[in-house]
This record gives structure tokens, sequence and C-alpha cells, in this order.
């Protein structure tokens, strides 16, 4: 059975193989401390396996979690105090790709095509052929549909050396910088959050706030803390657990009657639409702004700020109506 | 009420603009130091989450085979084939990959597409080709900079209003695991998905709408430019 773990390593492969090659990247004034930071981010992945291992108490080797909770540390003062730094990319000229596409055509895009080819067929025909760890098809689809996709890419184009695509993937890498990171630290802030108690300190503060008996307003507290606490948080997975601790449960289930699923689903999504609106999301705003090398990193939160409002009412208006 | 003061952090953080990894960092310790854990403990709820948190990670296996590609000229070909195709604008376009995404992602299929695998490669340079060629000149800076954002958005809001629709996703799961252990009920994931669909359908329309406008957008903008500096536009993009 193909594990989800056996794709951190590759993952954390990734990052180790670019590591070493940044240290030998001269043309990067950051070189070292650039190294350290990508070849610490790698090591934690196969690391983190010990460490998921004993968190979820099922068998194999088990790591204690705390030096790599200071390994997270060091990632923190290194990317936080800019010690990341970019050498100049290994590619080819305009003219060359040029070229090259014309020599290709559209052949080009079939390693392309590869990886969610690939993913579907695992999702969906392998899934139930107990090939994959229960659970994780897709995941474990994308990390084998971009090895194929490699394998099919050195084809197409008539690449030799595996070194190309690690450099031209590290260019990549090191365009995005932290902001590759931030998703995973925002996870570990809402865990961190939950542990200390802010949800339920939230909502006693709401308790004392919101008048009785009233649904309307208890709905859009609902949704509007949700929506604001995503931005804040930039993640609705670490809003959900303290709002509906605060408002969701106790007062429109319990309270007022609602129908569970309508409440919670809705108010998931009315912080989906916050996530929308935040660069604290980063891996849905900022790293597509670095992935498409826009001068404004705000340029996808603009232009889903005027989509996320009215979907706010949505989901409010679909909530106050047809949860009670 | 104390450990409040951690989310005081992270908005005093935002608001002055400091590195977010950073925020995120001083936060987490700050807010775990104040809610009555001692250092190690503190370390060791770093690591646990970290570890556990490792598959939004994941999608940097894709950057090694789109960038052989990219040197290889696979948006310089992906902006070719565009331009063959005549009656595709750039917001039907996008409108169409909305529509794609948010039903693959209702089945499941959420890391199929994704910023790194299918928008910088081809969704974004197709996006913008058509923009090119219903203008019949290159687009200037800013508005390649706006189709390059509102690629992502059709991305970004496909996924997160489709996925929901798909029971065993994450988001389903954490609500289903969450109310079940906290609250012990017992609900069922396919219950809220039926939830999502009326909101899916939602954002199909508001974004979609505003992905079509976008077409009028880039005329009135394209035409404005071009009598701004009284010039005719460059005949060919270089990029």
């Amino acid at each position: 059975m193909i594990k989800v773990e056996w794709l951190y390593w590759l993952v954390g492969l990734v990052f180790v193989a670019m590591a070493v090659q940044m240290a030998a990247d001269r043309s990067n004034p950051k070189r070292w401390t650039s190294a350290a930071f990508w070849g610490l981010l790698g090591l934690t992945f196969p690391y983190g396996t010990g460490v998921a291992n004993a968190t979820a108490k099922n068998g194999g080797w088990t790591l204690p979690a705390e030096p790599l909770g200071a390994a997270v540390l060091a990632l923190i003062v290194l990317a936080g105090f800019n010690f990341l730094g970019k050498g100049v990319p290994v590619t080819s000229t305009a003219e060359e790709r040029k070229a090259s596409a014309t020599r290709l055509g559209s052949r080009i895009f079939v390693p392309a095509l590869t990886i969610p080819l690939v993913a579907i067929v695992c999702a969906s025909v392998l899934d139930g052929s107990g090939l994959f760890e229960t659970g994780k098809a897709t995941l474990i689809g994308l990390g084998i549909g971009c090895l194929v996709a490699l394998g099919v890419g050195m084809l197409v184009t008539g690449e030799r050396k595996p070194s190309v695509p690690l450099h031209s993937g590290r260019s990549m890498l090191e365009a995005m910088g932290s902001a590759l990171l931030l998703p995973q630290l925002l996870a570990v802030l809402g865990s961190i959050f939950a542990l200390a108690g802010v949800g339920t300190q939230v909502g006693r503060l709401v308790h004392d706030v919101l008048p009785d008996h009233s649904k309307y307003l208890a709905v859009l507290a609902y949704c509007v803390g949700m929506f604001l606490f995503t931005v804040i948080m930039g993640n609705a997975f670490a809003a959900f657990p303290v709002m509906t601790a605060a408002i969701g449960w106790p007062v429109l289930v319990q309270q007022m009657h609602g129908d569970p699923p309508a409440v919670l689903a809705v108010g998931m999504l009315a912080g989906f639409c916050g996530t929308l609106c935040t660069p604290m999301a980063a891996n849905f705003n900022i790293v597509p702004a670095t992935l498409l090398e826009l001068k404004d990193q705000y340029g996808p939160i603009k232009a889903q700020i005027p989509t996320a409002l009215p979907l706010l009412v949505c989901c409010t208006a679909l909530m106050a109506f047809f949860a009670f | 009420m104390i450990v409040l003061l951690g989310v005081v952090v992270v908005i005093l953080g935002f608001v002055t603009r400091r590195n977010p990894v950073l925020v995120v960092g001083v936060a987490g310790v700050f807010t775990g130091l104040i809610g009555g854990m001692n250092p190690l403990e503190v370390l060791a709820a770093f690591g646990r989450s970290f570890a556990d948190s490792r598959s939004v990670t994941v999608f940097a296996v894709a950057l090694p085979v789109i960038g052989l590609l990219e040197r290889y000229g696979l948006r310089e070909q992906a902006r070719r084939l565009i331009a063959r195709l005549g009656a595709l604008s750039t917001g039907r376009f996008l409108t169409v990959y909305l529509l794609v995404r948010q039903v693959t992602a209702a089945f499941g299929l959420t890391s199929m597409c994704g910023p790194a695998q299918t928008v910088r490669p081809l969704v974004a340079p197709m996006a913008e080709a058509a923009a090119e060629r219903s203008a019949g000149a290159a687009l200037p800076e800013r508005l390649r900079e706006k189709v390059r954002s509102y690629s992502a958005s059709a991305d970004t809001v496909g996924v997160f209003f489709g996925e929901d629709c798909f029971v065993a996703i994450g988001s389903i799961l954490l609500i289903t695991g969450f109310v079940n252990s906290t609250y012990h009920q017992n609900l069922e994931p396919t219950q809220l998905a039926l939830w999502a669909v009326p909101v899916a359908v939602c954002a199909f329309l508001v974004h979609g709408a505003r992905l079509l406008l976008l077409d009028r957008q880039l005329q009135r903008e394209m035409a404005l430019a071009a009598a701004e500096h009284d010039l005719p536009l460059p005949k060919e993009s270089n990029k």
C-alpha cells in the first residue's frame, strides 16, 4: 500500500536536493542561510513522520515533537529576519523558448496535463483498489502524477540532465521564498490558539454582548465573525472552532434550534469568503501572486473581494432563512 | 481573557506590515506562554501541528516539472494555442475554467488544479493571449497584472466553493470531527455537503458574472490606454 508519508519524504528530498544546489550557487549573496532554510525545511518532512505517528498513535516509529518545534522556530528566524536570498535563475532566453515551442508544438502540453490526469485516475479508478492509504488518494495521485510527468517531460523535451528540472524548480522556489512556509505556520497558530483557549474566551465575550433571542443578529454575528476571524487568522479552519464554540453551537443550535448541518456548513463557507480577502491566507493569495510574478502581491485579493462580499451576504441570508 | 492578547499580536503585526512569518511565529509563542503552557509544551505544540499540516506544502513537488516545461516554451505554446481558438474571450475562458475547477473539486479532485499545477503554466498565459488577441495589441503591464490576478481568482474561488460539496474534504471532516467529539453529536458528512451546494451555485453566478464583465473592462481600459498615449500600442508581446 502506498502511504502518504512516502510523498512527504519525496517533498523533503526535493527541498534537500535544492538546498544542496543553493549552497553551491555563488550568484546567491545569501547562499549559506538560504541552503540552511530549505535544507532544514526538507528534513522536517521525514522527521514529521515520526511526530505524526506519535500523535496519531497509529504505530510505526515515533519521535519527540520538541526538536521539530525548535526547528520550526529556526525556520521562522531565518525567514523572518531576511536571511533568504535568490541566485540568478538558470533558464533559457525568450528566443530559445520560442524556438523550442515551435519545434515541440502542442506536445509540450502532454506532461503538464499528465499531472491532473494521473491525479484523476488515482482518485477515482484506483481509490477503492487498496493501493493507496485510505482518504489520501488525490494527494498521493498528485505526487505520482508529478513523477510520471517528469519522466514524460524529459522524453518530450529531449532533456537528458536531471539537474535541469531541479534547477528550474529551484528558481521558482527562490522566487516564492518564505511565502511557501506561511500556510503551514498558520495551521500551527490555529492549533496553539485552540490549546490556549482562545475560543472559549471569544464565546464569553460574544455572550455578554449579544441580546437574547435575536435570531438574525446571532446569525449575522456568526457569519461576520467567521469572516473577520478568518481574515485575521488567514484560515477558516482556525476560525471555525473558535466561532462555533462562541456562537454557532451554544446560541444558534442549542438556544434557537437551528439545523446543525445547515448552520455549520454555511458558517464554514462564510469563513471561506474571508479567506478570499486576506494576505494572511498566503497559500491562496500571496503564493499565486508570486508564482505569477505579479508586482502587486495583493492583485488576486483585489480581484476576489468584490466576489467575497456578495457571497458573505448569500451565506448569511441562506442561514437566516433556511436553517431554522 | 488574557489569551485574547494573542489575537491582538496578530492584528498589530498585520496592520504594521511586519514580516508575516515572524508575526505568526511570535503570536504562536506568545499565545502559548500566556495560555499557561511551559516553553517545552509550546515547542511540542509547534512540532506536532507542523507535522500534521505538511499536506499544504506538497504542491512543491510539481515545481521541477513545470520549471522544465517552461524552459522549453510551455507558456509560449499555451499562448499560441489560445490565439488560434477564435471565440473564447478572456472572460469566457476564465468562466469555463471556474466551472471546471468547481466541478472537479466537488468530486474531490482538489489537487488536480492549482496555482503551480495549472494557473501559472496554462491558465494565465491563455487568458493573457485571449486578451491580446481581442485587443490586437500587447497588454500594458497593469492590465497584464489584472488578467493574471483574475486567473488566480478563478482558481481560488472555484476550489473553495466546489470542494465543500465533496464529503471527504478537510473542511467537512473538520466540522464533523469537531462537532461530534465536542458536542457528542452524530453528524454525517453528506448532510453538510448538501448545504454547500446552494453556496457553490451562488459563487459560480457571482464570480462568473464578474469574469464575463472583465472583458468589457479590458476593452475600455485598452482604448483608454491607447488614447492616453496617443500612440499605437506595440504589435507583439515579447513576453
